[in-house]
């Protein structure tokens, strides 16, 4: 059988999708005012300064950690600056206990679901307190009690993940929905496909949120496709697309609003594309002197969400030059209080370099384990961080 | 002869080769204007143009399948896969396709000239998706020809050779020494064997295998055991599949005792076949049991690297406890 319902034509009529332009959505000017005909979505002042309290502690929390990097106390750090409104814009549009699949960008949606500075902290420097017993790279956070599906570094991976978990949301019935996170560049990977088109024929409440950040490390939009964007791909499973100004806080929230209300309430699968730009780095591995010029990211660094957002809570008045210095005090001083904190902390103990790997660690594990463990106990001064773990065993 | 880091190597081979040979096309993820995130494909795309050295978009299984079909086509594909942990989406191009194209047409078709580049393992805090040896999994793999090189000399001869044979290639790349070793390269082109294992040091008592960055931790063990008064063999196997079982089992039948050590975990890997074929061919001669130093069986950890990695320590009391059995 098919599904086609298409007319019939006698001559060859070939069509690249150009007639089908999508507009983008944007509410909020630079200086905090309003586009003629745009209303601002319902958010409070609590909510708002929910918002823009985890957008500068995302920022403070960046900026000081590639410094930490840079210093070497950290192996590695990845900033999301410029992205401070798509990510928690489209979060803050969402139930708490909404799922969150992210790439590894998406700090600040963490930051709104309340992760602490030293939970952050515990991961980066992968101490004893880190959910994930030291095992991954830093930024690569998890909370299961915030719904934050733990970060894996495979691109677009999680995509089909959210399909299916979106699609148990559904059978369960609770209500939720689940959002996943992924770039410009991850969209070009064969899971993107899978994902949301097996979202579209199976009608699972998940929310496809392309950040489009110009840039995949080096590589450039124009050399990752060669459509306008990821947001026309929407059509192809025919799944309900909107394309929306990253760096506009409320129209991000507005438009993942309504989105949740499709996913939800008619298990309709939504594509965003949030228009943004990366203004640091890939990561601090990364040098994009190498790649672009410092005028492109001058343009952008005009379009500041964060400055963009306190504008329009000046405006409202909900907000003034003194909260903004004492907040930004509070949270340096936070920040570095508590990573001298984190820094200190003994790593994970030697078990777990072999708990988690299955329920229960098999004996041919054990058995390795028990020679690494006797090892250590020949040279303990070439093992500091797990000597003291077993001193004194058999 | 120039002295030049493993990246330079590399880059020098894939000038030559692209000088040599119009057909020869290098491309992946970032390899373009920026020449790659470990830059091993620098000013390439200066010096060939952007139709010969490019940017793909960010998809795996793409960058393999694409390169398949140039290759069939007739031209020389070199594609890089940006880190060895990433090159999964492209596993069913690889193992259903490149390795099989040859076989399944009756060589009507075959995509021999291809050749896969990819940075691989661990000692660079790169966790459980930035260390990984994944070189068994493609061992199992019939078609395929898997290449490790240890050093800059190596790497640019071994790496022309992948270029030049006509089998597809994987070539693994040991990041963790792309900027670590140094050493002289031959200047022009010149390429070492495939299938061939290289006997570096001669000795008596135990013979020590391994491939790529592993190789310098094998140095460092020997140095230590040869203190103690063992002489050690120490093989490079430099190519995985098809591997020299008659290098290896040679200079076994003279030591009578056999040290593997690989990065990948021990179960299923490529250390568990050398030692079963060896022990056929060599039973009758073993003074102890074969034994393999590698990574655990679990994923590759961060901040416990060091506990997990089959370093110079293990290797040495595997020597030892090899020879003392």
């Amino acid at each position: 059988m098919t599904t086609t319902k298409s007319k019939t034509v006698y001559t060859p009529v070939f069509t690249d999708g150009a007639e089908y332009r999508i507009p983008t959505f944007k509410l909020l000017k630079q200086d905090g005012s309003l586009y003629k005909g745009g209303k601002a979505p319902d958010i409070d002042k609590e909510k708002a300064l929910r918002i823009y309290h985890a957008m500068v502690t995302t920022r403070v929390l960046d900026e000081r950690m590639l410094g930490a990097q840079r210093q070497g106390r950290l192996s590695f750090y990845m900033q999301c600056t410029g992205e401070e409104a798509a990510i928690i814009g489209s979060t803050a549009a969402l139930d708490d206990a909404d799922m969150i699949m992210a790439q590894y960008r998406e700090q600040g949606a963490l930051a709104y679901r309340g992760f602490t500075i030293d939970e952050f902290m515990n991961q980066l420097f992968g101490n004893e307190k880190d959910y994930g017993k030291g095992r991954q790279m830093p930024v690569h956070y998890g909370s299961s009690k915030l719904n934050y599906m733990t970060i894996s570094s495979p691109l677009a991976t999680q995509i089909p993940q959210a399909t299916g978990y979106a699609y148990g949301q559904k059978m369960a019935g609770d209500g939720h929905c689940t959002i996943v996170y992924f770039g410009e560049g991850a969209a070009s990977e064969g899971d993107f496909h899978a994902g949301l088109n097996m979202a579209a024929v199976h009608r699972v409440p998940a929310i496809f949120f392309c950040r489009n950040n110009g840039y995949a490390i080096s590589t450039p939009a124009d050399e990752q496709f060669a459509a306008d964007g990821i947001a026309p791909r929407g059509f192809g499973y025919k799944m309900d697309t909107i394309r929306v100004d990253g760096n506009d806080i409320l129209a991000v929230y507005q438009a993942t609003q309504a989105a949740r209300k499709l996913a939800v309430e008619e298990n309709r699968p939504v594509l965003i594309e949030a228009m943004s730009y990366r203004l640091a780095a890939h990561s601090s591995s990364d040098d994009p002197s190498g790649y672009r010029s410092k005028d492109e990211e001058a343009v952008w660094r005009e379009k500041d969400p964060i400055l963009r957002m306190q504008n329009w809570l000046t405006k409202k008045k909900w907000w003034s030059e003194g909260e903004e210095k004492e907040l930004q005090e509070r949270l340096r001083r936070e920040v570095l209080e508590t990573m001298k904190r984190a820094q200190k902390l003994p790593p994970p103990p030697l078990e777990t370099l072999v708990t988690d790997v299955y329920d229960e660690v098999p004996p041919l594990l054990n058995a390795q384990f028990e020679k690494l463990k006797a090892h250590i106990r020949k040279y303990p001064d070439e093992y500091p961080k797990s000597a003291i773990h077993v001193q004194g065993g058999a | 002869m120039a002295k030049m880091n493993m990246l330079q190597a590399i880059n020098d081979a894939l000038d030559l080769a692209m000088a040599a040979n119009d057909k020869v096309l290098c491309f992946g993820e970032d390899v373009g204007v920026f020449g790659g995130v470990f830059r091993a494909t620098s000013n390439l795309q200066q010096k060939y143009g952007k139709d010969r050295c490019f940017n793909t978009p960010l998809v795996e299984q793409g960058i393999i399948g694409f390169a398949n079909g140039l290759a069939a086509q007739g031209s020389f594909p070199v594609a890089e896969i940006q880190f060895a942990d990433y090159i999964f989406p492209a596993f069913d191009q690889i193992v259903n396709e490149s390795a099989k194209f040859r076989y399944r047409s009756g060589n009507l078709f075959n995509v021999g000239n291809l050749t896969i580049r990819t940075p691989y393992g661990g000692g660079i805090a790169g966790g459980l998706y930035h260390s990984q040896s994944p070189e068994a999994y493609f061992a199992h793999t019939p078609g395929l020809k898997i290449v490790v090189p240890r050093n800059p000399h190596q790497a640019k001869g071994l790496l022309l050779a992948s270029i030049n044979d006509p089998n597809p290639t994987l070539f693994f790349e040991p990041k963790r020494l792309y900027r670590a070793s140094v050493g002289e390269v031959p200047e022009g082109e010149y390429q070492l064997p495939l299938g061939e294992a290289e006997v570096l040091k001669e000795g008596t008592d135990v013979t020590v295998l391994g491939w790529g960055a592993q190789m310098e931790v094998i140095d460092k063990a020997v140095e230590m055991a040869e203190k103690e008064g063992f002489s050690c063999e120490v093989i490079d196997l430099r190519t995985i599949l098809p591997w020299d079982v008659e290098t290896v089992a040679e200079s076994v039948l003279k030591t009578g005792r056999l040290v593997i050590t690989h990065e990948a975990p021990l179960t299923g890997g490529f250390a568990g076949e050398i030692a079963a074929t060896i022990q056929e061919r060599c039973f009758l001669y073993l003074e102890s049991p074969i034994a393999r130093v590698t990574g655990m069986d679990t994923p590759f950890p961060l901040v416990l690297e060091k506990e997990h990695f089959p370093n110079h320590l293990k290797v040495y009391e595997a020597i030892r406890e090899s020879v003392e059995f």
